[in-house]
């Protein structure tokens, strides 16, 4: 087997606060191998963000209590020191946001702020940065690239912004591009553009690639792997089949069902909400997070907190009921609607 | 199930083939001005530009499009938020295209929206009672001193705890929220509501609770929406009606699954493949529609058929000179474009599934 390019080891993220400890991120494993895509999906408040910003570096020891491991390429970023997380940030792991109005200066020019981001980690003068930033702007499906390349980013589109931060993230060809929310702003047939062009650059540039969504229809196109996070767990993770095709944990079943369908049949049949809010983070249910919303609650749920076991092969979820409950509840309420 | 209502005389009486809401050739078009002192006009935002649309009595009109197709502008000239540049808007058989004043007010009572950012459009400073209690206050509805009770009886309705009535916005999630404007939307029992992307900023668990919401609420108050949305699997599952809009005019209309099944118009087409679906296998063999490039602005729109520089279907001259027409194709379907696609779903559903 390959080695992993992103092992994350049982970290947990914890911000201290007025009102007590936010336990955004509560012991959270898992691996990624080189050229793969995952997609990690769940609510507001999930920690699914919060995950990867410390993956990044852009949430550290000054704002939080950091515990475990986060081991990329042979190295843990955790312990590494400020200037060499540095260079890893950008260089080998690279991040475009949700909202791209936001993550571009609106004072400089697009083509600038590409180039000096390729000046900042290599060494090369304004001139070659700046025809490095043009091609990339041209590899991202941006017509006319040299003129664009002169233009702020209020002359851009929605979704011309987001190739251009796609452009910014990956001028320096990194091993892993983080996406979070990349589409969640966008229309949904400039959404399907970007992600094909994710998908594409994917092959070109050998990256892997995590995306952090809210939505089960982008990962079930785009993803190899799943992860479904809730009150800062990881409560399943599978292939995209295993999710699909047979969740084992109540919360997956809830996410599947609550959303209403393109492909549903025509009958008008209710959407099955979950019931119930997401907890607060600061006082996170007792025993299993998920037992205040679940119909399949049982006592030992609000007492034992569920580990995150493996059913077979890379499948595994944090829940108490068997494995025969979990494939007959699934096949009876949440492949039955559709 | 009946629910009381306060009684009003009906302006004229209005049989039930006539629809709630006739909306002819209606345009809107915003000055783009040059200078401070002196302002020049040098050009029109064509928002919305000649849309002929009926909503009928009871149903759900879902209206779609990407941003700047002139979606939310035609809601709110319907409500009277804006004028009219040109056209005409009839409520209940009656012209309100100029309502003004005590006429305006009225209409106001049976006509409301929701909005979709439940942060934004709920006033931090008031409580929830005195946020839903003030439709009642301003059109004084209801004697001061039974506003409360009604307010409670409203809170209960949508699935908020009455004794929450002294609360503030901020202490509530967003769904809940969502939940008050729902409230405040229905305090004067309006016949018509509009709903402007109502689930678009709540997460997905929430979004089910707030759409089976209003589906119950149609279904007791006899209430009929206008379901303003770019999400086609929300709109697919409220509506009995769809409507596509882009750049300010209507592309394409149908009934129930009609469109979902034959989009005739390359754009729904395109709207409809770009629809990620929660099933691998489903999404593998979706036909897909690419489009390229973004819309064009609405300032100087393209000529004839206005999606003709992104269509994958256009023939030239005919689709850059003449405008379709809407023409009608399967049964309660019409579509406006002159090389309409052939007969095919987008999303093969399982045989009996």
């Amino acid at each position: 087997m390959a080695e992993p390019l992103l092992e994350v080891k049982n970290l947990t993220v914890h911000f201290p606060t007025d009102d007590g400890l936010v336990k955004a991120v509560d012991g959270v494993s898992f691996s990624l191998l080189p050229g793969e895509t995952l997609g990690v999906v769940g609510e507001s408040g999930s920690g699914k963000s919060v995950s990867f910003l410390t993956v990044m570096g852009l949430i550290n020891a000054k704002q939080a209590v950091i515990e475990g491991q986060i081991i990329f390429q042979g190295q843990d970023l955790l312990t590494l020191p400020v200037d060499e997380m540095r260079n890893v940030r950008g260089e080998k792991i690279s991040m475009i946001f949700q909202d791209p109005m936001t993550s571009l200066h609106p004072y400089y020019k697009t083509g600038d702020q590409i180039a000096e981001a390729i000046r900042v980690h290599q060494r090369v003068s304004k001139q070659e940065a700046h025809e490095q930033a043009v091609e990339m702007l041209r590899r991202v499906g941006i017509p006319r690239p040299d003129e664009r390349a002169d233009q702020y980013p209020h002359e851009f589109s929605g979704g011309m912004r987001q190739r251009a931060m796609i452009a910014m993230a990956l001028s320096l060809n990194p091993d892993l591009l983080i996406a979070d929310e990349p589409t969640t702003a966008l229309d949904v047939t400039v959404q399907a553009q970007i992600l094909d062009l994710l998908d594409r650059l994917k092959q070109e540039f050998n990256a892997a690639i995590v995306i952090v969504t809210h939505d089960l229809g982008v990962v079930a196109e785009h993803c190899d792997h799943i992860q479904v996070m809730y009150a800062g767990k990881i409560v399943e993770a599978g292939d995209r089949r295993d999710i699909y095709y047979g969740a084992h944990h109540p919360y997956t079943w809830g996410l599947l069902a609550s959303i209403p369908r393109l492909d549903e049949s025509d009958t008008k049949e209710r959407l099955q909400p979950i019931r119930g809010l997401p907890p607060s983070l600061i006082f996170v249910p007792p025993g299993c997070a998920f037992h205040p919303r679940c119909p399949h609650v049982f006592d030992r749920c609000r007492t034992d907190v569920p580990e995150l076991l493996p059913a077979d092969g890379h499948h595994a979820s944090r829940c108490h009921l068997s494995l025969s409950d979990k494939e007959r509840i699934f096949q009876e309420e949440v492949m039955a609607r559709s | 199930m009946s629910v009381e209502v306060t009684e009003r005389p009906q302006p004229q009486p209005a049989t039930s083939e006539t629809p709630l809401v006739r909306i002819r050739a209606l345009r809107k078009l915003f000055p783009i001005t040059r200078g401070i002192l002196f302002q020049k006009r040098i050009g029109d935002v064509h928002a919305v530009d000649g849309v002929d649309l009926d909503i009928k009595r009871g149903e759900t009109l879902g209206l779609v499009g990407e941003t700047g197709c002139g979606k939310s502008t035609l809601a709110r000239v319907l409500m009277r938020l804006y004028d009219a540049t040109e056209g005409s808007i009839e409520f209940e058989g009656q012209d309100i295209t100029h309502a003004k004043g005590g006429d305006l007010r009225e209409l106001r009572r049976e006509m409301q929206m929701i909005f979709q950012d439940p942060f934004a459009s709920l006033n931090p400073r008031k409580t929830v009672g005195s946020i839903i209690g003030a439709p009642y206050r301003l059109h004084r509805v209801v004697p001061r001193n039974k506003i409360k009770s009604e307010v409670q009886q409203l809170m209960e309705l949508v699935g908020l705890n009455p004794e929450h009535y002294n609360r503030y916005p901020h202490e509530f999630s967003g769904g809940q929220r969502q939940r008050i404007g729902v409230a405040r939307s229905l305090a004067l029992r309006p016949k018509l509501i509009v709903c402007d992307e109502p689930v678009s900023a709540l997460d997905v668990s929430i979004q089910a609770q707030v759409l089976n919401l209003l589906e119950d609420l149609q279904e007791e108050f006899n209430l009929t929406y206008l379901f303003i949305a770019h999400d086609l699997s929300v709109v697919k599952h409220v509506s009995d009606r769809v409507a596509v809009m882009y750049l300010g005019k209507i592309v394409e209309m149908a009934v129930g699954q009609t469109l979902y099944r034959n989009p005739k118009h390359p754009y729904s087409g395109a709207l409809l493949s770009a629809v990620p679906i929660p099933d691998p296998d489903l999404a593998a063999a979706k036909k897909r529609i690419i489009l390229e490039g973004d819309v064009p602005s609405p300032i100087d729109p393209p000529s004839g058929c206005r999606f003709h520089p992104r269509c994958p279907n256009a023939q030239f001259p005919k689709c850059s000179e003449e405008e379709p027409e809407l023409l009608p194709h399967h049964p309660g379907q019409v579509a406006a474009c002159h090389f309409p696609l052939e007969d095919r779903a987008i999303i093969e559903t399982p045989a009996g599934g």
